[in-house]
């Protein structure tokens, strides 16, 4: 089983690494980005019984830094 | 005096660290591999040193802070040890809750490294008490993730409490309110982007990093 966890950066969080994303795509001549914000997608894959709470606390514990960072959870 | 380093798979300032402690402070100093679950006993100091833990996988300190000996290294935070970390020490501080914030990428998406001015804001703790209240002090900074990070009641809070131990004289990485360094509430953890242990003789081009080690004999021995 499949699960996919998006790890973005909170609102206000200033993202150096969006901004520099968002420079080159415009030094490319893309035209009509506002703005990029750079995450993280992490595929778990899992036996079925790994529940949504132990995807939640794994989230919490190690994959985003709740400081600065929200997570999604999908399941495939 | 005792006193651990913390070794990490991709820590690079360890034996630097280890050296400015045992010269400095005459502690009989041991390194710590990041496997073990304890730590020796009656410890006086254990320094989170520089690095690149893990690679710097998914955030920097973020696998290092999870490793076993990170939970001796709490429980004897909790306890009143005094904890230094420096550089990736500061962001594994920060990834295992003993400092709050967070540490993120350059604002310049740059790696800096060059010697820098600090202003010491807080002469007060166990590895300040050497400096005086807004002296300016040169360290060297060697890092590609020092940009702090809290929300502005954090700040406001750690601001009040005399945590801000250093701040940048200049802005260096887009650090919030151009803190290089911050104490825990109880004032036995600090961490810190630049290091002091390479800038503690004259080779160094100078050793205003010095009085952080000397600073801890005064207080501990």
């Amino acid at each position: 089983m499949k699960t996919r966890v998006f790890v973005t950066l909170k609102n206000g969080v200033l993202d150096p690494q969006g901004k520099a994303i968002h420079h080159a795509l415009e030094g490319l001549g893309f035209a009509g980005v506002n703005d990029v914000r750079a995450g993280r997608l992490i595929e778990i894959d899992h036996e079925p019984g790994v529940s949504n709470t132990d995807l939640e606390a794994m989230c919490r514990k190690l994959l985003a830094n709740m400081v600065i960072e929200n997570f999604e959870i999908e399941q495939a | 005096m005792r006193a651990a380093v913390i070794q990490f798979p991709g820590s690079n300032c360890d034996r630097d660290m280890a050296v400015a402690i045992r010269e400095i402070t005459g502690a009989d100093t041991s390194l710590v591999w990041h496997r073990e679950t304890s730590l020796p006993e009656r410890l006086d100091l254990i320094a989170v040193p520089g690095g690149f833990s893990y690679g710097d996988y998914l955030r920097s300190g973020a696998m290092a802070a999870r490793s076993p000996v990170m939970q001796a290294v709490v429980e004897a935070a909790g306890r009143g040890v005094p904890v230094l970390g420096v550089c990736n020490g500061f962001q594994i501080l920060t990834e295992a809750g003993l400092l709050p914030g967070a540490l993120m990428r350059n604002a310049s998406i740059r790696f800096v490294c060059r010697t820098v001015k600090l202003t010491v804001e807080n002469s007060q703790s166990i590895f300040t008490g050497g400096y005086n209240a807004g002296e300016e002090i040169r360290i060297p900074v060697a890092h590609h993730d020092g940009n702090y990070f809290a929300d502005d009641e954090t700040l406001d809070r750690l601001e009040g409490e005399g945590r801000v131990a250093f701040r940048y004289a200049e802005p260096v990485n887009g650090s919030a309110r151009n803190i290089a360094g911050l104490l825990n509430d109880t004032g036995n953890v600090l961490g810190m982007m630049p290091h002091p242990e390479r800038m503690i003789e004259a080779v160094h081009g100078g050793s205003d990093g010095r009085r952080l080690f000397a600073s801890l004999i005064r207080e501990i021995a």
